[in-house]
């Protein structure tokens, strides 16, 4: 699903990603970590094609991603749903328009959208908040509306950057449960985060980079350093 | 595509309104541009119709003839100059002719020339040629005739003032480029603040996968309406300084250089034409220009 093959992009030796190869099997939960700088929003970033590697390969899904012409990467992009730490809503929309707007990007018809953006703020327990514009909601419901957001057009993976970095430790843990459900369904999710405690007891895959290499790679809980607010 | 149509007029309507501050100032710089360009078009559209008429006046040669010469004779060497290249009429001019003509044009002061007992103006025959080029070898031409005792023309003074109107035209052409640029950075900047005020939306539309034609339609509509209100405004304005402009100094233009300023409404529906669309264009060019560092990838 997720391919990085000899992956190299460096900003100055030891920053950025150094000759990484990852591989994530479809409908995986992986955990990327790291301390702060050591290449995790680049791998994102790659990803996400905002920036191209200097050398290797990337693929996800069906798609080689850097190889895609500027014209395609809009299209690649509705296969991945983004979740951010701020959650990045648009203050002036309700979560109902906040969710809707992802597919009146997308010209989606309206009957569609009315169809699905109610099932998707189901999914992520939030229909009785439909209606709240972002300042009325909690953090953790209104990470829950960006989660709905990034899920709205079906993506294929769930990229989610620190999703529970600004929500206290209960909230941060529902999110947790519905990343994992969502990843139930079959979304591969990949998600960066620094919270150690969750990590370790999600059982579930962890990448560890640390200046810009992959160091650990594994179910194994990860004892290395993590940044972040331990720190 | 038509309902995203009027989804992004409504909202660069709504986005005008916000940021109502920087959209007039943006509207202003459009407009003082305009204004500007304007008042140089209009400068340089009156001379060009000035340099026109006077043209068509002076593309003829005058060739006058030595007193006492025959009926007969003048017939002669005007039916050979009629037949030489490039001259497309011959008139006979008379001294009775010529001494008329000299009488309307002193207008009110035509009576003093009644006083001449002798008619001391010589009989001529004007040859209208096709264009100035013709003039100097219909000119030469024409002077090898004993009967002829003079030639006057006015390709030298026609010559200067075809290079003025051409030198005003690339001054003006300069000043108009110079202006759009300095437009298009002004907007560009003003636009450049909503993109940023919506960093957020834009980034947002990017990672759900919106092409960047439409991320870009709202704010390209923003400009192209900022565009729009300064080019009707100035459209507007121009009428009314234009139309002071005849009216004060139209009749005084006429009697000196004895070519009329153009029409009020010809000179308006072209100018608002042009800045339609060039404001138009710089609004839009604007948040092109404005969006690029967000769209890049």
């Amino acid at each position: 699903m997720i391919k990085f093959d000899h992956v190299t992009k460096l900003y100055r030796p030891g920053v950025g990603l150094d000759d990484v190869n990852v591989n994530i099997d479809k409908g995986e939960f992986v955990f990327l970590v790291g301390p702060s700088g050591a290449g995790k929003s680049t791998f994102i970033k790659l990803m996400l094609k905002d920036l191209d590697p200097d050398t290797g390969d990337i693929i996800v899904g069906d798609y080689h991603v850097n190889k895609l012409s500027n014209r395609m990467v809009p299209k690649y992009r509705r296969k991945i749903g983004t979740v951010f730490q701020d959650f990045k809503l648009l203050p002036k929309k309700t979560a109902y328009e906040n969710v809707a707007f992802a597919m009146e990007v997308l010209h989606k018809p309206g009957s569609l959208i009315r169809k699905q953006v109610p099932q998707i703020l189901s999914l992520v327990g939030i229909s009785d908040k439909a209606d709240k514009y972002p300042h009325e909601l909690a953090g953790g419901e209104q990470q829950r509306v960006a989660i709905a957001r990034a899920l709205v057009n079906n993506p294929q993976v769930l990229i989610a950057d620190e999703p529970t970095g600004n929500l206290d430790p209960a909230t941060a843990w529902g999110i947790m449960d519905l990343l994992d459900q969502i990843n139930m369904r079959g979304t591969t999710v990949l998600m960066v985060t620094h919270a150690k405690d969750i990590v370790n007891r999600m059982d579930k895959r962890i990448i560890a980079i640390d200046r810009g290499r992959v160091i650990h790679d594994s179910k194994q809980a990860y004892e290395g350093p993590m940044g972040g607010d331990e720190e | 595509m038509i309902s995203s149509l009027f989804y992004n007029i409504k909202q660069a309507f709504v986005q005008i309104f916000r940021n109502r501050g920087m959209s007039a100032a943006s509207i202003f710089s459009i407009l003082a541009m305009l204004l500007i360009l304007g008042l140089v078009f209009i400068i340089v559209v009156n001379i060009n119709l000035f340099t026109e008429i006077v043209k068509q006046d002076y593309d003829q040669v005058e060739v006058f003839i030595v007193d006492g010469t025959s009926e007969q004779q003048v017939q002669e060497v005007k039916a050979q100059i009629e037949a030489q290249p490039g001259v497309t009429s011959v008139e006979y001019r008379s001294q009775e002719d010529a001494l008329k003509i000299m009488k309307e044009r002193w207008g009110e002061s035509g009576y003093l020339l009644d006083s001449l007992g002798d008619n001391p103006l010589p009989a001529s025959l004007m040859i209208s040629v096709e264009s100035l080029d013709d003039a100097g070898s219909v000119a030469s031409f024409a002077g090898k005739f004993d009967i002829i005792e003079d030639v006057q023309y006015y390709k030298d003074t026609v010559d200067k003032l075809t290079r003025i109107t051409h030198f005003l035209q690339i001054a003006g052409m300069i000043i108009m480029a110079f202006l759009v640029i300095v437009s298009v950075v002004v907007v560009s900047n003003t636009i450049k603040l909503t993109v940023m005020a919506r960093a957020d939306e834009i980034h947002i539309m990017k990672y759900v996968g919106a092409n960047n034609w439409f991320i870009r339609g709202p704010f390209m509509v923003e400009g192209i309406i900022i565009g729009l209100i300064a080019s009707l405004i100035a459209g507007g304005a121009i009428a009314l300084i234009y139309k002071q402009i005849v009216a004060a100094v139209g009749d005084q233009v006429f009697a000196i250089v004895s070519s009329p300023l153009i029409s009020v409404q010809y000179m308006t529906v072209n100018l608002l034409i042009i800045f339609v669309a060039l404001g138009c264009s710089i609004g839009a060019w604007g948040s092109i220009v404005s969006m690029r560092r967000y769209l890049k990838a």
